[in-house]
């Protein structure tokens, strides 16, 4: 292999920079949908505070949500937070259904370190959730344009033929805490779940979110009616903002796993030295590979 | 030295002291943020931008009507849901009876019309969904005359811009609640004075005698428990000057979303 962006090239001088590892769209958008994600996740939270109760359908059936958070009174005269899943509960005190806001105890949903504001004030989490949602809408447009058009999501994003044959291997190795570097390409697991959260989840996050709005139901009803009803979509918008979450815990995960400084070396700058710290930490950690 | 100035310091030191407060709060960097009044003006510049585009996008769309079969067992009242003032105490005893509405401002002819003419009225009857904007929705068949009607009979002004909904109950105990809309809305098929809640007169915790229907928008426009409706070519002099008691409450005007 000759790959020089590999880290498994074979290198005599440890300044050797290597070609660009991410382009520059690639590094912009990443770090601006972050910062996006991170506004619309924490007012997102401080909206659902507002009424924090989840149904399916069309309306709100408020005796039976299929995921609740509220506080009750124990016999003994304490006061705890409780979610409820269905029809389990969990005391979840001090961070679901009962938590502190500027030191005061307070009935909330999600705690005051998770919303933006971090106090009850649905009005601001509103202003803030919009504002962001027209930026982070308009640049993943421009950004999924740019990987349709420029062979990113053809070169990079989608497995090729052989990729879905492997999948398997992949998952096995996956769990086997085995990562491979192809070569400083994406193994197919990453195309996979790469690609799932720019065509699949961050659109849907829009398209559920736009379909809470009375206004745009009036423009496209048939899409209220794929997602089930208003209330369908606002507990969609809130699994799906979850399944993000998840993505990123995992995605930072495996970065922490697999070369961390190199990694984010990589997505901040575009460039990653194949420098004698990448070698050792990958020799270090990944001797089966070598 | 000139009472300009007193205003200065004294607003500086409002400013401090609301600073300290906040310190003492430990509020976070973003929590600031959303104090900083410029700020809020850009944040709130997407109220702009959803109102443009939605209005673009929807023209005279109308909201989805539903089928009896999906009718909300109880529609869940918010806000004033048992007013108290003197107002309206006075009305509800006697089953508002003497209670009228009242249609002025830039309008060629003012009316004042009482609960049985409006009830005599060319009515429409729908079965909508209702979003609070705290995120929940219950169904409802609302019954009245269109608002474009009525407001056809007054005669519209053409500098009038906003129709001002003024209501007989306060939430806070001081200031009377009150919306606008523009003309797009009001003008709107679906837009009510609604008087029957499913087949039976308005209760009071969901707005007797009369309240608007608004059916694209959240609910905090569709002010209950009217009693005045006025014309203007702007809100700016009315209460807070926003355009509504949640408005002026820091809530956006549009709420299509």
């Amino acid at each position: 292999m000759s790959d020089k962006n590999s880290p498994q090239a074979p290198s005599q001088n440890p300044h050797v920079r290597a070609g660009p590892r991410h382009r520059l769209p690639v590094r912009l958008w990443h770090w601006f949908n972050l910062w996006c994600l991170i506004v619309l996740l924490m007012s997102g939270l401080q909206i659902f505070n507002a009424h924090p109760a989840l149904y399916w359908g069309s309306v709100s059936t408020f005796d039976d949500p299929w995921l609740e958070m509220y506080a009750i009174r124990t016999p003994a005269g304490d006061i705890e937070g409780i979610t409820a899943l269905g029809s389990w509960q969990f005391e979840t005190t001090g961070v679901l259904g009962y938590s502190r806001v500027a030191g005061q105890p307070a009935v909330r949903g999600f705690p005051e370190w998770s919303t933006l504001p971090g106090y009850q004030h649905l009005s601001m989490g509103r202003l803030w959730h919009f504002f962001f949602a027209w930026l982070f809408a308009i640049s993943g447009a421009l950004f999924v344009i740019y990987a349709l058009f420029s062979g990113h999501l053809k070169r990079d994003l989608w497995p090729a033929g052989r990729e879905w044959r492997g999948l398997g291997r992949d998952i096995l190795n996956h769990l086997k805490c085995r990562f491979h570097d192809h070569a400083g390409k994406y193994n197919s697991l990453q195309k996979l779940s790469y690609a799932g959260v720019i065509f699949v989840a961050l659109p849907l996050m829009i398209l559920t979110g736009l379909c809470m709005s009375p206004t745009f139901n009036a423009v496209a009803p048939w899409l209220l009616d794929l997602f089930g009803g208003r209330q369908s979509a606002r507990s969609l918008h809130f699994i799906v903002a979850t399944l993000l979450v998840l993505f990123v815990i995992v995605h930072v995960l495996l970065v922490l796993l697999t070369h961390p400084l190199r990694q984010l070396r990589g997505m901040i700058t575009g460039r990653a030295p194949v420098g004698s710290d990448a070698r050792r930490r990958h020799q270090d950690s990944e001797p089966s590979h070598e | 030295m000139s009472e300009r100035n007193e205003d200065g310091l004294s607003r500086r030191a409002l400013l401090q002291r609301a600073a300290l407060g906040a310190a003492a709060l430990g509020l976070s960097g973003c929590d600031r943020l959303s104090q900083n009044d410029a700020l809020l003006n850009l944040l709130g510049g997407a109220q702009a931008l959803n109102m443009t585009a939605q209005r673009l996008l929807a023209g005279d769309a109308l909201a989805i009507e539903y089928p009896a079969s999906m009718i909300s067992p109880v529609f869940r009242p918010n806000g004033s849901t048992d007013p108290q003032t003197d107002l309206y105490r006075g009305y509800l005893a006697n089953d508002f009876t003497d209670w009228r509405l009242e249609i002025g401002g830039l309008v060629d002819n003012p009316l004042s019309l009482s609960l049985a003419e409006i009830r005599a009225m060319p009515a429409r009857t729908q079965i909508t969904r209702h979003d609070c904007v705290e995120g929940w929705s219950v169904i409802g068949q609302w019954t009245g005359p269109v608002l474009g009607d009525v407001l056809a009979r007054a005669g519209v002004q053409p500098q009038a811009r906003y129709v001002v909904f003024h209501c007989m109950d306060q939430l806070n105990g001081r200031n009377f609640y009150y919306e606008s809309i523009d003309m797009v809305a009001a003008r709107h098929p679906q837009t009510l004075l609604a008087h029957s809640l499913n087949g039976e007169a308005v209760p009071v915790a969901n707005g007797a005698p009369l309240r608007l229907r608004v059916e694209r928008q959240l609910g905090y426009k569709m002010a209950k428990y009217l009693h005045g409706i006025t014309l203007v070519e702007h809100f700016d002099d009315i209460q807070g000057g926003k355009g509504g008691y949640w408005e002026d409450r820091g809530y956006t005007w549009y709420a299509g979303i």
